[in-house]
C-alpha cells in the first residue's frame, strides 16, 4: 500500500473526512462496520471464547429447545448449537477470505494484462470469461468440486474461478481507460518499465472500486460455499459450519426442533447482510453518484 | 421493409451464441477428464483387475490423444447420448430430460411470481422516492438478497407447515393420494388443468406455491433493485419533463414513456437473474425434495455419479445460454430502436 503515488498524502485526510461525512449520514454504514468487528472478533477469538466445546456430544441433553444454559438449545447429538454457531464463523470466513483473495489477485493479474497490452490476449480473455459466465455460476461451482474432488480446498478454488470474471472485467476496463493517460505516459518516459507503469502507477487507480466489489463478493462467497456444503459438498459433518448445521436441522424442522436449523441460518444472513451492507456503504464513499 | 434490419440484428445474435456454445462444451469435456483418479479405474468398479480396466480405458476411448476425445465427447454430445448414470443404470439424458419439467415448472413459475411483485414495487418505489414504500423496497432488496434460499425455505416449512399447517408436507411436486395427471408437457399444473382434473391441480399447486415463493423472494431483490433505478433515471430525464410539459396525463407519461424506457435495463438483468435462480433451484430442490433436476445432480454427487453431475451442468449451461438468447431476443422486440443503429 505504501507504493500509492506521492499525492495520496494530502488527499488521504480529504478522503478520511469525507468518510466521516458520509457515515454521520448513514447510520447504516456504521452498524454493518460495528457487525463486521463482531463477525471478525467472533472468528479469530470465538473457538475460545464459547462456554462448551463446538464437538462435545452428549446424549442426555439432545434436542433441548433454548435455554438459560444453551442460549441457541442443543442439537440432536446433545452439542450445543450456540458454540457451534459462533465457532463455524472462522472456517466459514476463511472459506470466502481465501476464495475472493485468490479471485482478486488472478483476476488483477488477468485483467490487468488484457487491459495494458490489448491484443490476441485481450480477446483470449475475453472469450474465457464469457464461456465461465455462461453457466449458470453455482452450478459450475457443482461441477467443479464434483470434478476436482470433494474437499474444502476445492470449495474453495471453485469459489475463486466463479468469482475472477467479476474482478478481471473491472480491473480491464479500469486499466484500460489508463493506459494512454498522461500520468501513464509521464511514467514511462522517466524510465519505468511497462510492468512498473502498469503495477505501481495504473493499477492502484483500480483499487477503491475494486474494493467495493470485494465487500459485496465476501457475502456472495459466503452463501456460495454455505449453499455447497448444505448439499453436502465439501466441508464434513462433525465439523461446525452454517451450512452443513441448517441442512442438519433441516432434518428436524418438520418435528418442530426449529433452533438447530434457524440459528446458524440467522448467522448466515446476518454476515451477508453485514458485507452487502458494507459493500452499499463502501460504494457511497468511493463513488456518490452510484447511490441508489 | 422495416423488418429487415431487424432480423438480421436477430440472426446475429442467434450466431453468436455458437462460440459461447462451443465454450461451454470445452469446459464440461475438461470437467469430465480432470476426475480425481483414473476414470477407467473408477468406471471399471472397485472389483475391477489390470485387465479389465485396460479394456475400460479402451471402451471408453480414454487411450486415445485428448483432442480426439474431446471430438468424439462432442459427437456424443451430438446424438444426446451423456453416458449413463451409476447409480440408476440409465442413460443420463434419459433422466434429465424425465426430470427437467419438474424443475422448468417450479423456476417459471418462482420467476412470474418475483415479477409481478417485484416490477410494480420498483415502479412505486421510483415514484415516490423518500415515502415508506421507498424503505420497504430498499430493506426487502438488501435483506432479499442476504437470505440464503435454503434458509428461507426451511423457515417457510416451519411456519406454513409446522405451525400453521396450512402448507403440505413439503415432500415432492404431488401428495401421494393424487395421481400424476396424464404426461403431455410434464408441467403438472398444465397437465392437470388440460385434463380438467382440478382437484389434482390444486394438490400440485399446494406443493409448487412453497417452493415457488422461497425461490421468487431470492430473485425478487435484483429485479426490484433494478426496476426502482431503471425508472428513477428514466423519470429525470428530458423527455418525460417534455411530456409531462406537454400536458399529458401521469398515467401516460409513466406507463407510456417512463415504463417502457426502464424496461430495457431490466430485461438486460435477468440474465443475471436467472443464473442465480438455477443455481438457488439446485438449494430449493433439495429442500423440498423436489423431483427436479438439481435434487438429481445432489443425489449423484452424493455417491460421486460423475456422469450425471457433469451431464446436469452441461444442461444447465445449455439452458442459460439459451434463456439468454430469449431474454436478448425479447430485448429487441421491444426496443424499437435495435436493428437501425449502426452496427
Amino acid at each position: 500500500m505504501t507504493d500509492i503515488p506521492a499525492t495520496g498524502s494530502p488527499k488521504s485526510s480529504g478522503s478520511l473526512d469525507h468518510m466521516l461525512y458520509v457515515l454521520r449520514d448513514n447510520p447504516v454504514t456504521l452498524l454493518a462496520f460495528i457487525l463486521f468487528a463482531l463477525i471478525l472478533l467472533s472468528a479469530v477469538f470465538g473457538p475460545a471464547l464459547v462456554p462448551y466445546d463446538p464437538l462435545q456430544t452428549d446424549a442426555a441433553k439432545a434436542l433441548q429447545p433454548p435455554s438459560w444454559d444453551h442460549w441457541f438449545g442443543t442439537d440432536n447429538v446433545g452439542r450445543d448449537v450456540f458454540s457451534r454457531v459462533i465457532a463455524a464463523t472462522r472456517l466459514d470466513l476463511t472459506i470466502s477470505i481465501a476464495a475472493v483473495a485468490l479471485s482478486f489477485v488472478a483476476g488483477s493479474v488477468l485483467g490487468s494484462i488484457a487491459g495494458y497490452w490489448g491484443g490476441w490476449l485481450d480477446i483470449l480473455l475475453n472469450r474465457i470469461l464469457d464461456t465461465i459466465m455462461a453457466f449458470p455460476l453455482f452450478v459450475l461451482a457443482m461441477g467443479i468440486v464434483a470434478a476436482l474432488g470433494n474437499s474444502v480446498e476445492n470449495i474453495i478454488y471453485a469459489t475463486a474461478i466463479i468469482n475472477v470474471p467479476f474482478y478481471a472485467r473491472l480491473v480491464r476496463a479500469e486499466v484500460n481507460i489508463r493506459r494512454e493517460a498522461g500520468f501513464a505516459r509521464a511514467a514511462k518516459l522517466s524510465g519505468n518499465s511497462d510492468v512498473q507503469v502498469l503495477a505501481l502507477h495504473i493499477f492502484p487507480n483500480a483499487l477503491p472500486p475494486m474494493m467495493v466489489q470485494v465487500s459485496l463478493n465476501l457475502g456472495w462467497a459466503i452463501l456460495n460455499a454455505a449453499g455447497l456444503s448444505f448439499i453436502g459438498l465439501g466441508v464434513r459433518p462433525p465439523a461446525p459450519e452454517w451450512g452443513i448445521m441448517v441442512a442438519e436441522g433441516a432434518n428436524f424442522i418438520v418435528s418442530g426442533e426449529w433452533w438447530m436449523a434457524v440459528f446458524p441460518g440467522l448467522w448466515l444472513m446476518i454476515a451477508v447482510f453485514t458485507f452487502n451492507l458494507l459493500g452499499d456503504g463502501l460504494r457511497d464513499i468511493v463513488d456518490p453518484r452510484k447511490r441508489t | 421493409m422495416a423488418s429487415y434490419p431487424r432480423l438480421r440484428a436477430v440472426l446475429m445474435r442467434v450466431a453468436q451464441s455458437v462460440p459461447v456454445v462451443v465454450g461451454v462444451v470445452v469446459i464440461s469435456f475438461l470437467l469430465t477428464r480432470a476426475l480425481p483418479g483414473d476414470p477407467a479405474a473408477y468406471f471399471a468398479g472397485a472389483a475391477a483387475d489390470e485387465a479389465s480396466i485396460e479394456q475400460v480405458r479402451v471402451a471408453l476411448g480414454l487411450d486415445k490423444p485428448l483432442i480426439q476425445q474431446f471430438f468424439i465427447y462432442s459427437a456424443d454430445l451430438l446424438r444426446g447420448d451423456l453416458g449413463r448414470s451409476v447409480s440408476s443404470g440409465q442413460p443420463v439424458a434419459a433422466d434429465l430430460a424425465k426430470r427437467l419439467p419438474a424443475s422448468l415448472e417450479l423456476t417459471l413459475t418462482a420467476l412470474l411470481l418475483s415479477c409481478g411483485i417485484a416490477i410494480p414495487l420498483g415502479i412505486l418505489a421510483a415514484t415516490k422516492p423518500g415515502s415508506w414504500i421507498d424503505h420497504i423496497c430498499r430493506l426487502l432488496v438488501t435483506a432479499g438478497v442476504s437470505l440464503p434460499t435454503f434458509f428461507t425455505g426451511i423457515l417457510l416449512i416451519y411456519f406454513f407447515y409446522y405451525l400453521l399447517g396450512i402448507a403440505p408436507s413439503p415432500l415432492g411436486r404431488l401428495d401421494f393420494i393424487y395421481l400424476d395427471p396424464e404426461h403431455v408437457t410434464g408441467f403438472y399444473l398444465i397437465d392437470a388443468a388440460l385434463a380438467g382434473d382440478w382437484e389434482t391441480w390444486s394438490g400440485a399447486a399446494k406443493q409448487l406455491i412453497l417452493p415457488a415463493v422461497t425461490l421468487a423472494l431470492f430473485t425478487l431483490a435484483p429485479i426490484a433493485r433494478m426496476t426502482r433505478a431503471a425508472m428513477l433515471t428514466a423519470l429525470s430525464s428530458d423527455f418525460i419533463r417534455t411530456a409531462r410539459a406537454a400536458g399529458l396525463s401521469s398515467g401516460m407519461v409513466l406507463f407510456g414513456y417512463a415504463f417502457r424506457n426502464a424496461m430495457l435495463p431490466v430485461v438486460t438483468t435477468l440474465g443475471m437473474v436467472f443464473s442465480f435462480a438455477l443455481g438457488a433451484n439446485v438449494l430449493v430442490e433439495k429442500v423440498f425434495a423436489w423431483p427436479g433436476i438439481g435434487s438429481y445432480a445432489v443425489e449423484a454427487l452424493v455417491v460421486s455419479d460423475y456422469a450425471a453431475v457433469q451431464g446436469f451442468v452441461l444442461i444447465m449451461a445449455l439452458l442459460f445460454v439459451l434463456l439468454n438468447l430469449i431474454i436478448d431476443l425479447l430485448y429487441t422486440a421491444i426496443d424499437p430502436r435495435i436493428g437501425f443503429a449502426a452496427k
